[in-house]
């Protein structure tokens, strides 16, 4: 078989259904990685490369391959290769994409909770601790601890509880 | 204090003490820090990356965080150096295979361990025998704040502390039990440990972290979500529902054991103890295993000649860092196998 841009043997077969339609394509391997994504490197590429770099042309994150960071000098579609950021700018910088990928890795969280250094509680009005005592919180570990028959933890919550009710 | 004062003794994580020991290895806690105004270590250049480790480092020796710590250059530490502190647990498998500048700084009793340049500038580590999230979250706490008056935490009023792996941003913080579960895996019953941790988003992995198989039925059970929820909140998931859970479970199978199967648990226990006492050649992942089943023995009351210390001693000096240190020499295949059934059978028949 031919492929379908040039005359070079198709050895890259895919078959896409779009809008209920089976699209067939045949293409040699440089045409293949040209218009599809799908990258060719001396007949031995790695699945999850071959998958990630599939997926990213077909996701239409195409779009942020051209923001770089200017302190790091990294692009989203590098970052997504190897899991790991080039600097601190580039959260800011890829927030909009980054969101899903921390929603789904964190159980949908989206904004820090917990400690906050001294410096920077500081410079922003952050509260340095969390709220004091959260009420709701404590009923709800005093519950856990008698059903786990953690009476020496359960006391000490019913202290704190009395405590913070005043 | 120095690297060489460690090889003879047990590493904390493997003292054997602290609160439920029987079943609980060790409490491990760790924060990822990097420095605001410097490129994470993916991007950092040579020099960049040198500098990190010239201010971090006279930061941990002037300011130094627990008694008698010392600092480790890694860069120029040899291989059997770097595979001993993996071993005990005071860096990981990266730090130890990783190039470039980076080191780690130890305190003398093993429970504090600061990667320098590793994934994130820092990595801040306390492990304590037995359960004690509580004490070990104490401590590292303190640490941060201490290390935070001298360097510029990277942080972010949405993300809280910034890494440079998406998955470790807001607290930074991982939390890591290691459980000895051998009749869990006897009875078949530690499919229900995985699906429950899956269930609570928790990784369980092998002895050494991150990408290791579990050997001689030690699990570690993580945290994967850092973002949030608090440390606090986190670590009482921990120590009030997970771990109670699992140590349960772990319980209810080494009763069943001890009820209905009485002789296949003693033939287990007794066949380790045999081997381990007579075999000539051991391998280091067959060690892990039989060990393993025979410190599940002692804990049951079924031997009573051996005792837990020096099992946990056998687990560490086992290893192949370790026993090559003792033995002062390199020691590849059949000799290394036969350096270990040596020290082993002297251990256990007293001789």
């Amino acid at each position: 078989m031919k492929c379908e841009n040039c005359n070079k043997a198709a050895t890259v077969h895919l078959t896409e259904i779009r809008s209920g339609k089976k699209i067939e394509r045949h293409l040699c391997e440089q045409c293949a990685a040209a218009s599809e994504g799908v990258p060719v490197k001396g007949g031995h590429t790695p699945i999850n490369e071959l998958l990630t770099n599939f997926v990213m042309a077909h996701s239409g994150l195409q779009k942020d391959l051209g923001t770089t960071c200017e302190h790091c000098g990294i692009t989203w579609a590098e970052f997504r290769q190897h899991g790991l950021f080039g600097c601190e700018h580039d959260y800011d910088l890829f927030e909009k994409d980054l969101s899903p990928l921390l929603q789904r890795a964190h159980e949908s969280a989206t904004h820090h909770t917990g400690k906050v250094p001294t410096r920077a509680a500081a410079g922003t009005g952050v509260p340095k601790k969390r709220k004091s005592v959260d009420m709701t919180k404590l009923k709800k570990e005093l519950q856990r601890a008698v059903e786990n028959e953690d009476y020496e933890r359960a006391a000490q919550l019913r202290d704190a509880i009395k405590e913070a009710e005043g | 204090m120095k690297l060489s004062d460690l090889t003879t003794r047990a590493g904390e994580w493997l003292r054997g003490s602290g609160p439920m020991s029987e079943i609980v290895i060790s409490s491990r806690i760790r924060l990822a820090r990097n420095l605001a105004g410097h490129r994470f270590l993916a991007r950092a250049s040579r020099t960049e990356r040198n500098g990190l480790v010239k201010q971090i480092s006279s930061v941990l020796l002037d300011n130094p965080v627990a008694p008698n710590s010392f600092y480790v250059n890694l860069d120029d530490a040899p291989e059997i150096d770097r595979n001993l502190l993996v071993e005990r647990h005071l860096i990981s498998k990266q730090h130890a295979t990783n190039e470039g500048a980076r080191g780690v700084s130890i305190s003398g009793d093993e429970t504090v361990s600061i990667m320098v340049n590793e994934e994130d500038h820092l990595r801040i580590q306390v492990l304590r025998s037995g359960l004690q999230l509580d004490e070990a979250w104490a401590q590292i706490n303190a640490i941060d704040d201490q290390l935070e008056g001298k360097l510029n935490f990277s942080f972010h009023p949405r993300f809280g502390y910034l890494t440079a792996c998406p998955t470790n941003v807001g607290t930074g913080i991982r939390v890591s039990v290691m459980l000895h579960l051998p009749a869990l895996k006897l009875t078949g019953e530690i499919e229900k440990v995985f699906r429950a941790a899956k269930d609570m988003k928790l990784a369980v992995r092998g002895l050494y972290g991150e990408g290791t198989e579990a050997t001689g039925d030690f699990y570690q059970v993580s945290n994967q979500t850092t973002l949030g929820k608090s440390e606090e909140d986190l670590i009482s998931d921990f120590r009030h529902v997970v771990i109670p859970k699992i140590i349960d479970y772990e319980h209810h199978a080494r009763k069943t054991l001890l009820n209905d199967r009485t002789t296949a648990l003693d033939d287990k226990v007794c066949r380790a103890l045999g081997v381990l006492r007579t075999a000539r050649l051991m391998a280091s992942e067959e060690t892990l295993f039989l060990l393993s089943h025979l410190r599940m023995g002692v804990n049951l009351g079924r031997v009573k000649e051996v005792d837990i210390p020096t099992i946990n001693e056998l687990f560490l000096l086992t290893q192949p860092a370790h026993l090559q240190k003792l033995q002062g020499r390199k020691l590849e295949g059949d000799l290394r196998r036969a350096a270990r059934a040596d020290f082993i059978r002297q251990r256990l028949n007293g001789n």
